[in-house]
């Protein structure tokens, strides 16, 4: 094996001019539409169909939901804010919009444990019917996906703390951004489909 | 290396800020719409629009699709057009065959 | 050995995957011949129990379609890609090897069912998977299935699934992004065309029938009720779930053969592929129909009139495109000088057997036609002639094709022809006859059949030739191990290819290309109207090439996940939580470690 710079300009010249983890992470948004498209497809084919119930509109809260939804998109202005710190070299900003993305990830889920806590105790558990069944392997599904994501952004975070973050890193940092804000537009659709749509 | 297109403008602080506003504004509109009975009829189809009007603009600008490589609106817009064409197909096949039962 | 568990150079991973995959093809191979020998006679003709055939043809389907087809395949996608587009390797290595070992791994756990049995207090050995490859619901409903077996089939496919997404991101960028100069997609090699194809078909399908198998996992682990009516749920939403991954995974498994053909053809009738761009265009229609055809394996669940005439038009169409390709080779070995190769045979016997079994397959698009031949052994002729017609014989012509490139040695022709003829006649006598046993009625998936039916003798000539195929299978891999004591000296380019493959040694150095070539033509090695072959490489390159090192944390992630499977398996949960932090700090590890590619 033998080692070398002797091509660097060769190794990093791509054939479509972008960076080839950017396009793998698309490619992946790509299929995780179909993921949750499926789940989404699945919730709507039984929507109606739950033999008992609690039923969706005795037991969805709008307002609290609606608190969420506003949650989520402000973490995703958070951000975007924390990426374009990091590329303009501003860790002090960067780390700063890092946590606040994360903390407000982690108020979401926070919401989400209380919310799926209240429905378990109205009665709604994820075998009493099939909208629980739909509903919570759906938004389940979902929370996982932020869950990931808050893990995710405080590593990036602990890494900045350390003075390992800077504007070399901006793709990564990207990429984070481009998975967040995949996991914003899949709650803007399970908000209007399962909570507003009854 | 950087893969922003030259000549790509970087949005700024202040349009993050806006496309914020509006976010919130459209969600404080779908609330308001699901409370208000006169809208009822239009319902589904006004939240529908309301809520791929965020959807659009989260990805376009938050997302940064808007300016960047084209081929990266194909790999994202080709599954979620496919998502999509399997949710309405899945709901012809479950719900179209009893609405046309009963209408013939 | 530790060179091989770290490794993430694409040519030593396609070696892996090949012989991995050869390995559970004889599995796969010995589940049938088992099949075949229980059916030559009505009664049952070596006393297999309903519960083991049932396991039996539950395995051959899920061995062949996941661990032998779909890795044999990826051999190549990994050995050869990289080669045909001018790159040092894919675009993310340690992927690369993560999704063999993934592959590996999930395939051990699959077939560790055939000895669990005594973990599970079963009163048998085998616990392996026995409600089909399809998996239908209700009958794995914990209530019909109680046992671990459908159980080690959700988890495994589960397993599977993450190997073939991370590979199918891989080959997508690799392909678009890592290029040589000059390589425009439209001069791309027909096979680096169809595996991008396939890729795209693997990244939107997988995760429906990851969906599938995540609500099923549910039913039967926490008592939802997805798929069981007692609780209002609706088995035929399963079947809705598994075609919208089960059809587009069809042509996962045709396309990569069909691309291997379009490169044999031209190569040994020393012409270039006739009608390159519409067989390209060909094969992106076929992913996108592909897409709309799913519930025509569903004609007989009561879809209504309108569904199953959409689908059976949309089926129909699909015979457009394929049938197009066919004529695009015919009109390739056309005129052509032609070298009767075992390579070149297995294209043409490719043509010919998916010709009979696309026959079959338009006659199961009328959806009235279909319901005559749905579940019956009608369905596994032509499954077979379109899965080892087409896709295995495709297979070997590309294992004969490039087997001087990935070893420096040549397969023996003269093997080579014994193992074609036999393979040939085998797989007809095998397959034909089932035609006429499916009309007559012999339905599939039993374990005897009544002597009234009139399908014995239809049984035996394919009880025989399935055997036959055993036997040239056996002639194959003698002709593979044989190889092993020959001298390695296949020179660059033993056919003749036009492709960038073969323009440098046999096999290629570890960093693959001396210098990347510019490329200006489809046909970089041939003398075409307008271009002289390109200018041979330099023997060595200009300056040391940096060759990234291995990693042990792709295989070391993989080990997490059937670690997950087993917890689950055993409903404890610190076990699960013990694979999860194996996979975790894998991926921490992998994402600090420093890699240069």
């Amino acid at each position: 094996m033998t080692h070398g710079s002797a091509h660097a300009h060769e190794a990093h010249r791509t054939s479509m001019g972008v960076d080839s983890r950017k396009m793998a992470f698309w490619a992946f948004i790509g299929s995780e539409c179909l993921l949750f498209g499926s789940l989404i497809a699945t919730y709507l084919v039984y929507k109606g169909r739950s033999l008992v119930g609690p039923y969706p509109h005795e037991i969805l809260n709008i307002p609290f939901t609606s608190f969420s939804t506003f949650d989520l998109l402000m973490s995703s202005l958070a951000m975007v804010l924390a990426l374009a710190a990091v590329q303009r070299g501003d860790m002090k900003q960067g780390k700063l919009w890092l946590l606040v993305t994360a903390l407000l990830g982690l108020v979401f889920l926070g919401g989400q444990f209380w919310e799926f806590s209240h429905f378990v105790h109205e009665g709604l558990g994820l075998t009493t019917n099939l909208f629980g069944s739909t509903f919570y392997v759906l938004t389940g599904t979902h929370g996982a996906h932020v869950t990931v994501g808050v893990i995710w952004l405080l590593t990036l975070w602990i890494q900045a703390l350390r003075g390992k973050l800077g504007p070399q890193q901006a793709l990564t940092v990207e990429i984070t951004g481009l998975y967040w804000h995949f996991v914003d537009v899949v709650w803007i659709v399970i908000f209007t489909v399962v909570y507003l749509i009854q | 290396m950087s893969e922003h297109g030259a000549g790509a403008a970087h949005p700024t602080t202040g349009t993050y800020l806006r496309i914020a506003a509006i976010l919130v504004m459209i969600t404080l509109i779908e609330v308001g719409v699901f409370y208000v009975p006169a809208f009822q009829s239009v319902l589904v189809p006004l939240l529908l629009v309301l809520s791929a009007v965020k959807f659009t603009l989260v990805v376009m600008f938050y997302m940064h699709l808007k300016s960047d490589n084209r081929f990266f609106a194909f790999l994202f817009g080709g599954p979620l057009l496919l998502a999509l064409v399997v949710i309405v197909s899945l709901l012809l096949i479950f719900y179209g065959a009893v609405r046309l039962r009963t209408g013939m | 050995m530790k060179g091989w568990l770290t490794t993430t150079d694409h040519k030593r991973i396609g070696l892996l995957y090949f012989w991995t995959a050869f390995g559970f093809f004889l599995i796969g191979g010995l589940e049938a011949l088992i099949i075949r020998a229980q059916l030559i006679r009505p009664d049952g003709g070596v006393g297999v129990s309903a519960e083991t055939f049932n396991q039996l043809f539950t395995m051959h389907g899920t061995t062949m379609v996941f661990l032998a087809l779909m890795p044999l395949s990826a051999a190549f996608f990994n050995y050869i890609i990289p080669l045909q587009i001018g790159a040092r390797d894919v675009a993310f290595p340690r992927l690369n090897a993560f999704s063999y070992w993934v592959f590996l791994l999930g395939g051990l756990f699959l077939n560790a069912s055939f000895i669990a049995g005594p973990l599970f207090g079963a009163d048998r050995l085998s616990v392996a998977p026995d409600a089909g490859w399809f998996g239908y619901a209700n009958l794995t409903s914990r209530q019909f299935s109680p046992g671990p077996n459908v159980d080690f089939w959700l988890l495994g496919l589960q397993i599977l699934g993450i190997a073939s997404l991370a590979a199918g991101f891989n080959f997508v960028v690799t392909i678009l992004n890592m290029r040589a100069p000059g390589m425009r997609m439209l001069r791309l090699p027909p096979f680096t065309w169809m595996t991008l194809i396939t890729q795209f078909l693997v990244i939107t399908a997988f995760p429906v029938i990851t969906v599938a198998l995540v609500l099923l996992m549910f039913d039967r682990f926490f008592g939802t009720h997805f798929f069981l009516p007692a609780g209002g749920g609706d088995p035929i939403l399963w079947q809705h779930l598994f075609w919208m991954f089960g059809h587009p995974e069809v042509y996962i498994l045709i396309l990569p053969a069909m691309g291997i053909v379009s490169e044999v053809l031209p190569t040994f009738s020393k012409k270039p592929l006739f009608g390159y761009t519409v067989v390209v265009y060909s094969g992106v229609v076929i992913a996108f129909l592909g897409w709309s055809v799913w519930s025509h394996h569903m004609f007989s669940t009561g879809l209504g009139p309108i569904a199953d005439s959409v689908f059976a038009g949309t089926t129909m169409l699909i015979a457009i495109p394929t049938g197009v390709k066919i004529f695009n080779w015919i009109g390739t070995l056309w005129g052509g000088q032609i070298r009767f190769t075992t390579s070149l045979l297995f294209a043409v016997g490719f043509i010919a057997m998916f010709i009979i079994g696309g026959l079959s397959g338009v006659t199961h698009a009328s959806a009235p036609s279909d319901l005559q031949q749905t579940d019956t052994y009608y369905v596994v002729a032509h499954i077979h002639y379109v899965l080892f017609g087409g896709t295995i014989l495709g297979l070997f012509a590309g294992m004969y094709y490039w087997w001087p490139k990935m070893t420096g040695r040549f397969l023996s022709e003269s093997l080579g022809k014994v193992h074609f003829w036999l393979t040939m006649i085998g797989m007809n006598l095998a397959f034909f006859p089932m035609h006429f046993s499916g009309l007559l009625g012999m339905p599939r998936r039993i374990y005897t059949y009544p002597a009234e039916l009139g399908v014995a003798r239809f049984n035996q000539l394919s009880t025989i030739g399935a055997f036959l195929i055993g036997i040239a299978t056996l002639v194959f891999f003698w002709n593979l191990l044989r190889t092993r004591g020959r001298p390695a000296d296949a020179p660059a380019n033993p056919w003749g290819g036009a492709t960038l493959e073969w323009a440098m040694s046999s096999p290629p150095p570890v960093y693959n290309f001396t210098v990347i070539p510019t490329v200006v033509s489809r046909l970089p090695l041939w003398q075409t109207e307008r271009h002289a072959p390109m200018v041979a490489l330099p023997a060595q390159p200009p300056a040391p090439i940096h060759v990234p090192g291995g990693s042990w944390w792709p295989m070391i992630t993989a080990l997490g996940l059937p670690i997950i499977a087993i917890g689950a398996l055993a409903h404890l949960i610190p076990i699960v939580l013990a694979g999860a932090a194996v996979v975790i700090v894998g991926i921490y590890r992998w994402a600090y470690e420093p890699f240069e590619m």
